[in-house]
């Protein structure tokens, strides 16, 4: 077991996550009112996981240079990204404000060099290789900062991402930790209709050499047990079942809403029904 | 260049903890072996995984080491094409992307093996700098200064081994981005970069034996190109003649056109390159060259 879960982590609380959650989902409605589109789709999907990174799991998220590093590989959901660093202090709500402007630091996929982001990511399947560089190089520096990382069930079509996978656990890469957010939905297909050999994933991974677990990718509790009670000798994979759009009963499987902004009469919708789930 | 390369990397090593290589399945030549045994864990191989080898230098530069990704350059550059891009171009990382037996030098391998629009392909990449060594002198001159970058990449385009060494005479010192005057003559230039400068050389002998007074440039940085260096040769010589192992778009031979209109200069320009071709010829780096236009007598046919 790993001994991250006897410091900071004991503070992850599983209501309030649930209500930050909600407030998470709500920030990106708001957001959706000021563009024309965005990928709120895949962003509802990963909300409870990368809350639990940043809320549960990684130590010193404002330290960039000791802390430990997120990265969105999945880079067109990094508007939940945002939301959750604008909650943390990492980037102001000015940041937010000028998202996708010609004023504004913030585009769709995240940029490096902005308020804690660690990598410009948007084309898919480069995430988990620049992954494993960070990770062996803090390895080598025998420094004890992890890396997490967080793709898409269709990036695991990415060759790219099997190279990385097939190399990480060789050099016994522990302090990797890897996310998957497996909606089931992509651009063309479901893979689980189109694909079906596609599953099942963790056991891919498992033999491949890494540990995996599939788990609820909406409970948070759930994430954050299977996070903190993995073994920790090889690079570990939490595979996360998620629906694409969640929260929202319109957008839930629903392809369009991979990259579109409700109309203001749909935005209404949503946040009455967002507010109704905590009840 | 081969060997000299993998000395300059082991000298600037054991200064620099910092200091990666990151190969994809190829063999350590030379003090790259030594490398890899005194420090195990700088040396990574990838396995035949090009798109890894450059994602996994982006990853330990941006932890603040300095990686040469080294493979054969068809492989470092063109394979992985999109992770030198974002990865390391987007991102300004300082990783050294080592395109190794650059040109048609893997002759009989065909055109898989062949890097004949590298320059082009890398060229276009907005944050990157594209460094030729035409020999092994220069090319511990450009180890010495990819060592060093902290904010940027660097493609290094090599030759493979047995180049000889022709700057020990050179009229100007090397430096990151300026030509370089390897001998000074005035009727004549003859601008090249790379392993064909000994190519070069066959002709700048033929053209003293005909009495004429010629320099010889290494224009060993294309990008960023010294454009107004390239204008101010252009305009001080009679003639131009310029040889590259590279396709005829985006190396030197347009850098140079480029040059002249941008400088105003009209001079007598000849260019020599690679063809813009896939050659089904199997034989010597020599026989290759021949079937693209390079031979000695084709350059001598078509400066006369």
């Amino acid at each position: 077991m790993q001994s991250d879960r006897n410091d900071l982590h004991n503070s992850f609380d599983i209501a309030s996550a649930k209500l930050r959650c909600a407030d998470l989902r709500r920030r990106v409605l708001d957001l959706s009112q000021r563009v024309s589109a965005l990928h709120i789709g895949g962003a509802f999907s990963c909300t409870e996981i990368v809350d639990c990174i940043y809320h549960g799991l990684m130590r010193d998220p404002d330290k960039p240079e000791t802390g430990d590093t997120f990265l969105i590989s999945k880079g067109h959901s990094a508007i939940i990204q945002y939301v959750i660093l604008e909650k943390l202090g990492i980037m102001q709500s000015e940041h937010l404000d000028g998202y996708c402007t010609p004023d504004g630091l913030l585009g769709v996929h995240p940029d490096i060099g902005n308020p804690g982001i660690a990598a410009s990511t948007g084309a898919l399947g480069h995430g988990l290789g620049l992954s494993v560089g960070m990770a062996l190089a803090d390895k080598h520096e025998n420094n004890d900062r992890k890396v997490f990382v967080l793709l898409s069930d269709g990036e695991l079509q990415e060759g790219s991402t099997w190279e990385a996978a097939l190399f990480a656990p060789s050099k016994g890469l522990c302090n990797l930790i890897m996310f998957v957010d497996a909606n089931d939905m992509q651009g063309l297909d479901r893979p689980s209709e189109a694909m079906p050999n596609f599953y099942p994933i963790g056991a891919k991974f498992e033999s491949f050499g890494w540990e995996a677990v599939e788990v609820d990718g909406h409970d948070s509790d759930a994430i954050f047990e299977a996070v903190t009670s993995r073994k920790g000798d090889r690079p570990f994979v939490l595979v996360g079942h998620t629906i694409k759009g969640k929260g929202v009963s319109f957008m839930e499987h629903v392809a369009m809403w991979h990259y579109r902004s409700p109309s203001p009469e749909e935005y209404e919708q949503a946040l009455i029904e967002i507010s109704e789930s905590l009840k | 260049m081969r060997n000299t390369f993998a000395e300059a990397v082991y000298q600037a090593a054991k200064s620099d903890p910092r200091i990666y290589v990151v190969v994809a399945d190829i063999s350590p030549a030379g003090a790259i072996s030594e490398f890899s045994k005194q420090w195990p864990h700088r040396f990574i191989n990838t396995g035949v995984a090009e798109q890894n080898m450059i994602s996994i230098s982006a990853g330990l530069a941006m932890r603040g080491m300095r990686p040469f990704a080294y493979t054969i350059a068809t492989f470092s550059l063109y394979r992985p094409f999109e992770m030198v891009r974002n990865d390391v171009c987007y991102q300004e990382l300082p990783v050294t992307i080592v395109g190794m037996g650059t040109g048609v030098v893997y002759s009989t391998l065909g055109s898989t093996h062949h890097a004949q629009e590298d320059i082009a392909v890398a060229g276009a990449i907005p944050n990157m700098r594209i460094i030729a060594p035409c020999d092994p002198a220069e090319v511990t001159h450009a180890v010495e200064y990819c060592a060093k970058q902290t904010d940027g990449p660097v493609y290094l385009r090599l030759g493979k081994a047995g180049e000889p060494v022709v700057s020990d005479d050179a009229v100007d010192p090397w430096e990151f981005g300026k030509i370089r005057y390897l001998r000074k003559g005035s009727d004549v230039c003859v601008i090249t970069h790379g392993s064909i400068v000994s190519r070069a050389l066959e002709l700048v002998d033929y053209l003293n034996a005909q009495g004429k007074s010629v320099s010889v440039i290494s224009a060993h940085t294309l990008k960023p190109f010294d454009s107004e260096g390239i204008a101010r040769a252009l305009a001080s010589h009679d003639q131009a003649i310029v040889i590259e192992e590279h396709a005829p778009q985006g190396g030197l031979a347009s850098l140079t056109k480029q040059a002249a209109w941008d400088g105003g200069v009209t001079c007598d320009l000849r260019t020599f390159t690679l063809k813009d071709e896939f050659i089904h010829c199997y034989g010597s780096h020599q026989d290759i060259l021949a079937a693209h236009g390079l031979s000695l007598q084709a350059l001598i046919d078509g400066v006369s």
